[in-house]
């Protein structure tokens, strides 16, 4: 555990400080570590490389096979957001409206959990830590079962509330113990001293606590925010094929280039339009973001 | 299924207010109060959200689809009626309805006949990716930690794979699995990747392993940048070769970082869902539970609400004992700690 922690403590300063010392210049075992390393940047990132290639490739040449960009157009992008077959950018709102509703509604109720969580003591704690961690893990389809009767019963389905209030069931614990780690980190002296000085543990919490929090928040709510974008099992049943409010990751699913044609570029596109943000974002903010995902340390 | 990855770590690190120590600067007075106000808000939430569905489902269980006539009244019953341990046995037992009350085992291509195979699938990929994830996940890591030029845009790469949406990189895997893509080009070989049994199993595996073998390797870097290079210098000393040095030193202190990823890799590879459903639709023997339960949706919402407790009480039992099995080896006192 304490392994994970100062780990993450390396990995979110970026000292990258060297565990062996390097006394040779170079190697027969470095040139192994470099063609290693070129072979994970490889891998990870040629088949996204190979989706942006089709996206701006023209449909007649799917199947060249060439490793670069030919044939260029964006008529694959005019047709993912073409308004009467996919309807794209209206699931591109979902997706932004259903992910920004969602991570306020888990930030807000999270904050003062995960805050509980990381500095009071109180009977049950374990126990609360331990059903919160129980909701994160269980299986969507466990309440999807239910939601499905109780929402068709309501007339919910096919709305946002069907959409949004079911993804609290993972982003909720998620933001609870990303916030609860990050939490533990912070320089709790400086609340001490409020308290002193004789804030309420609420001004404390305010005046103190919260700006120093900040950075946390933020990064805990971009975790949020990916989580509910991605979401997919949920959406495409509660959904019900009501494209008005469906996400983007249920349109792209069943994505559409008219009968018989299969849509493998116009799909890249509308590929690269959803992943591009978040891509930006992650490369934006990678340190905070690895840190959240190892431990949460927010140290350096 | 991503959702729970950003979970796994920080889960590590929650357990630390639990852990005992020295608690230093605690607020004292008053703090029973004042933290059940701030827990009572997530725990009425997710009580309606995730408690209320899932009691409403194991009660739904037990009751008919199927619009019976009444032996007493002679009149149809509505679907709803109690009926007992039917939709369990339909499962577990492949016990389904012939008419006049009797029961047959269920015909090859229902859904009920395809419960074993599912439970099969789903944990032959849990097997298969969480173990292909961990060990090239540890060889990433160990390269990683020894690079220290292209660190950082390793770990740009690494992050990519991790924020494609899954539902992208099933499409995106679809494209590169057609018979006439870009990976049977470089193979020289013209499998139909997604028309036959194992050729589509093996291509789910080779997209989730994709997407999260980069995830599990920035735990396993984590949990390897906390391990003193001292500990490495004295066992070069004491002669301790590469190999010795890995088994003895680097393994058992990156065994609590390991543990983590590999328990929620493993919860979240049982409860796979969107991956195979958009990759292969759950065709020619790549139906996992999750799919199962969703098809069922549309046919009977009592047969579907016995199976997703099934299925509930399935991952819980893997989870509970995995917890066991990880505190066990962690804290080296079975049944505390950890929590």
């Amino acid at each position: 555990m304490t392994a994970v922690a100062h780990g993450s403590t390396a990995v979110e300063a970026g000292t990258e400080a060297p565990t062996t010392a390097p006394k040779r210049r170079f190697s027969p075992g470095d040139i192994g570590t470099l063609a290693v390393i070129a072979l994970i940047i490889f891998w990870c990132l040629a088949p996204f490389y190979w989706m942006a290639v089709l996206a701006f490739r023209d449909t007649a040449f799917t199947f060249d096979t060439t490793p670069w960009f030919n044939h260029l157009t964006l008529e694959n992008f005019r047709y993912a957001f073409n308004t009467t077959d996919n309807k794209f950018g209206r699931s591109l709102f979902n997706s932004l409206l259903i992910g920004a509703v969602v991570t306020a509604l888990a930030m807000t109720i999270g904050v003062f959990a995960g805050y509980a969580m990381a500095r009071l003591s109180f009977r049950g704690k374990g126990l609360i830590l331990a059903a919160i961690l129980g909701a994160s893990m269980f299986p969507g389809v466990a309440i999807l079962t239910p939601l499905f009767q109780l929402f068709a019963g309501w007339g919910w389905l096919g709305t946002y509330p069907a959409l949004i209030l079911p993804q609290i069931s993972f982003s909720l614990p998620l933001a609870v113990y990303t916030l609860t780690s990050f939490f533990s980190d912070m320089p709790w002296e400086l609340e001490q001293a409020a308290r002193v000085d004789g804030a309420t543990p609420g001004q404390a919490f305010r005046l103190v606590i919260f700006p120093l929090a900040a950075p946390a928040l933020f990064t805990t709510a971009i975790l949020v925010f990916l989580a509910s974008w991605n979401e997919f099992l949920l959406s495409s049943v509660l959904s019900n094929g009501n494209y008005k409010v469906e996400p983007s990751t249920v349109a792209l699913a069943k994505f559409t280039a008219g009968p018989h044609v299969v849509p493998y570029t116009q799909t890249m596109a509308a590929g690269i339009v959803v992943t591009v943000p978040l891509v930006i974002v992650v490369l934006l903010f990678q340190r905070r973001i690895v840190s959240g995902l190892t431990a949460g340390g927010v140290k350096g | 299924m991503t959702l729970a990855e950003p979970a796994a770590g920080s889960t590590a690190k929650a357990s630390l207010p639990e852990k005992p120590g020295p608690k230093r600067n605690k607020i004292k007075t008053g703090e029973g109060r004042l933290a059940f106000m701030l827990v009572a808000p997530t725990i009425a939430l997710l009580g309606l959200i995730v408690g209320y569905p899932i009691i409403k489902a194991i009660f739904n269980s037990f009751l008919s689809d199927s619009r019976k006539i009444d032996p007493s009244t002679g009149q149809f019953q509505e679907p709803g009626a109690w009926t007992g341990l039917t939709n369990y046995k339909h499962w577990l037992l492949q016990q389904c309805p012939s008419g006049a009350g009797k029961t047959i085992s269920c015909p090859t291509g229902t859904l009920g006949s395809q419960f074993w195979s599912s439970i099969s699938v789903t944990v032959g990929f849990t097997v298969v990716t969480v173990l292909l994830e961990t060990i090239i996940g540890m060889v990433f890591a160990l390269m990683m930690n020894r690079a220290f030029k292209g660190r950082a845009l390793v770990r740009a790469a690494i992050l990519i794979p991790w924020a494609i949406p899954t539902a992208v990189t099933a499409k995106l895997w679809i494209v590169i699995f057609d018979p006439q893509g870009i990976l049977n080009k470089l193979l020289g070989t013209h499998f139909a990747w997604t028309s036959s049994q194992w050729p589509a199993r093996s291509a789910i595996v080779i997209a989730d392993v994709w997407k999260t073998t980069p995830f599990i390797a920035l735990l396993i870097l984590a949990g390897l940048q906390g391990i003193s290079a001292d500990i490495y210098e004295s066992a070069k000393v004491d002669g301790a070769n590469a190999w010795q040095r890995f088994v003895k030193i680097t393994l058992p202190l990156v065994k609590p970082a390991l543990a983590v990823a590999v328990i929620f890799r493993t919860l979240d590879v049982l409860r796979m869902y969107d991956l195979p459903a958009i990759l292969t639709g759950g065709a020619n023997g790549t139906t996992t539970i999750s799919i199962l339960v969703v098809k069922q949706l549309n046919s009977g919402i009592y047969s579907a609400s016995a199976l997703s407790t099934i299925t509930f009480v399935f991952i819980f039992a893997i989870a509970l004992g995995m917890v066991r099995l990880f505190n066990a080896n962690i804290v080296g006192t079975p049944g505390k700690g950890g929590k």
